[in-house]
């Protein structure tokens, strides 16, 4: 593996990469902004004023230039459905989104890890299987169906059951309307709203982890120095611990930077189902008005949040393992 | 990997049958394949069997939402009931059912197609194409599966061909990683430089001697891809980007579905059931063929 310098500049190639790929898969497509934009009878004239406005004028390559020194200057350009800069929106919707993924990514990888390796200790045991087979079900629901059912959970199920108001969980939204909350009431609130959308990313994601994890551990108690180690008397924390763990760690943290793009992503549809006002559901409007440099500032900072993750298991790893560090 | 490592990858074709025929049956593969295959049969003959026309839209008011095991008017069963516009939801799904699994296995037959090749040519002709290919793969790496999907499906229309192009498009950069890692280790082997000496030509080198001992891994992930391209078809469906009604996807049914909740959640229960199984009955599969090749853990006994 290389110095972390060059994997830095690696890391920003491949985001100007990204960048002209998406331009070019946003450019070439079929349809033209502009005419989407305008009056059906507007006049050549001023389709042609409103195409210098998009910066939509000059030959394809031109208007890469002008796109890219406006980037690299950190201005994403104007949303056309939202008369408002990329950056104000994307802004907006971001803390959500840093929210939702940041709490769910922790808590997966906590649950993941701790069931993986509580799995992993007692490969082949009954509650091993079981929690495999459960874990393999529910990393196959799709997200957006599991939000639907606790959806119905939380409004028919819970009218059903007669629970009082306070144990009733907000469906819809991060706040609740028309209340102006302030302080310690305005946290709790939003917390209420977190607790489905949550629920589904970080169970989802936690069966996923917990699925490498218990491979990786159980790999690292088949190795010879940990049988040797069992054999020379330590306790067995003290060998998960010093033996097991160690070891076992690298993949961990490997798929925890690779699972950042399905928890970026995979946000979409929580978003979508719960009327999350983040990044997710920021793309689809954006996607379905053709609010194209919304769309392309979205692309970006996605490529951007992978490629750094990817670049920070990295480090770790160095870190971790000195045999990578050649 | 330390059970890969040891096995040469020119013995496992003399090894497999032994081994095969000494242990059980992998269980997953079994459960696996009956879950697919049962699922498979009632994509093929269910839409035959079950009552009423599953696309075209009839006698609404006498028909519509009926809860499951109800019979309708003419006495027809409906086993998993009816949705709003009195169409069999069992018939639907199992409809559903060919053009959901059709989608995923084609997109990752594609995507898989398109991987070995890159993997392949970029290994084998080294230099700049090796680096080109290698910086294409890492951009749409770069960008998640999901976005990459919604972009282009939005933008360049959606539909049945658009969806199974996208998958294909995202979805073979895994695979050519794989393919290349695998022929550059194989390249090395001493057959190869034998074949080499005795004058086999390069196109037919890799494509005789080399790719066949290459392909091993790639299957498994080609495996586990069916049910990732599954549920991403759904996705985009549920969204109206994928198929679009009144074909039934398992995705636009549950969208479908969404409306009836509360007063009918069988509608979109059941192709969410559907899915869940599919994806399960892949991802079983996959382990099981990982498992047998050394790729993860011991299967649990």
């Amino acid at each position: 593996m290389r110095r972390p310098l060059s994997r830095l500049s690696d890391a920003l190639v491949l985001l100007w990469l990204v960048a002209t790929l998406t331009f070019l898969l946003v450019r070439l497509a079929p349809g033209d902004p502009t005419t989407m934009l305008v009056a059906p009878d507007a006049s050549a004239e001023v389709i042609g004023r409103q195409r210098v406005a998009f910066g939509l004028d000059g030959s394809l390559p031109a208007q890469y230039g002008r796109w890219l020194g406006a980037v690299l200057r950190g201005d994403l350009g104007m949303s056309l459905s939202r008369a408002q800069p990329v950056r104000t929106v994307i802004a907006e919707a971001l803390p959500y989104s840093l929210w939702l993924g940041g709490m769910s990514l922790a808590g997966s990888v906590l649950f993941g890890v701790l069931v993986g390796g509580w799995q992993a200790r007692r490969a082949g045991s009954r509650t091993d299987v079981t929690l495999t087979v459960l874990g393999t079900v529910v990393y196959a629901a799709p997200h957006f169906w599991l939000a639907l059912g606790l959806v119905v959970l939380a409004t028919t199920g819970a009218s059903v059951l007669g629970l009082p108001a306070w144990a009733r969980l907000p469906a819809f939204g991060a706040a609740t309307p028309a209340l102006e909350l302030s302080g310690w009431a305005a946290f709790s609130d939003l917390l209420r709203h977190s607790v489905l959308p949550l629920l589904v990313l970080t169970l989802t994601g936690a069966a996923g982890i917990a699925r490498y994890a218990r491979a990786s551990l159980a790999e690292a108690w088949g190795a010879p120095h940990v049988t040797t180690a069992v054999a020379r008397g330590i306790a067995p924390s003290d060998v998960q611990r010093r033996y097991v763990l160690r070891n076992a760690l690298a993949p961990i943290v490997v798929l925890v930077g690779l699972s950042l793009p399905g928890v970026v992503a995979g946000s979409v549809f929580v978003e979508q189902v719960f009327a999350w006002p983040g990044l997710g559901r920021t793309m689809l409007g954006a996607i379905a008005s053709r609010d194209y440099p919304v769309v392309l500032g979205l692309t970006l900072l996605y490529a951007a949040v992978v490629i750094s993750a990817n670049l920070a298991a990295d480090l770790v790893l160095l870190r971790l393992d000195p045999r990578r560090r050649t | 990997m330390g059970a890969a490592a040891e096995t040469s990858p020119v013995l496992p074709a003399l090894a497999a049958p032994t081994r095969v025929s000494r242990r059980r049956v992998d269980k997953r593969l079994v459960a696996g394949a009956t879950i697919l295959g049962l699922l498979a049969i009632g994509a093929v003959i269910g839409p035959w069997l079950t009552p009423g026309d599953p696309i075209g839209i009839g006698d609404v008011m006498q028909t519509r939402l009926l809860s499951p095991f109800s019979r309708s008017v003419d006495g027809s069963l409906h086993l998993l009931g009816t949705d709003a516009f009195g169409r069999d939801v069992l018939g639907r799904l199992l409809l559903a059912a060919r053009l959901s699994i059709g989608v995923g296995v084609a997109g990752s037959l594609l995507a898989a197609a398109l991987g070995v090749m890159v993997g392949a040519v970029g290994a084998w002709a080294g230099g700049w194409v090796d680096r080109v290919l290698l910086a294409l793969g890492d951009t749409l790496l770069a960008v998640p599966r999901l976005v990459l999907l919604l972009v282009i499906a939005a933008l360049w229309g959606p539909g049945l061909p658009t969806v199974v192009t996208v998958l294909a498009l995202t979805g073979w950069m895994g695979v050519a990683r794989l393919v290349r890692a695998e022929v550059l280790g194989v390249r090395a082997l001493p057959y190869v430089e034998a074949a080499r000496a005795l004058g086999v030509a390069p196109t037919r080198l890799l494509l005789r001697h080399v790719l066949p001992n290459a392909l091993g891994s790639a299957t498994v992930a080609v495996t586990l891809g069916v049910g990732s391209a599954i549920v991403l078809e759904s996705g985009l469906s549920f969204l109206g980007l994928g198929i679009q009604p009144p074909s039934p996807s398992w995705g636009n049914m549950i969208a479908g579905g969404r409306d009836w909740l509360l007063t009918a959640p069988w509608i979109a229960l059941a192709p969410g059931v559907a899915l869940v199984l599919t994806v399960v009955g892949s991802t079983l599969i996959g382990d099981a063929i990982g498992a047998a090749r050394g790729q993860s853990v011991k299967p649990p006994r």
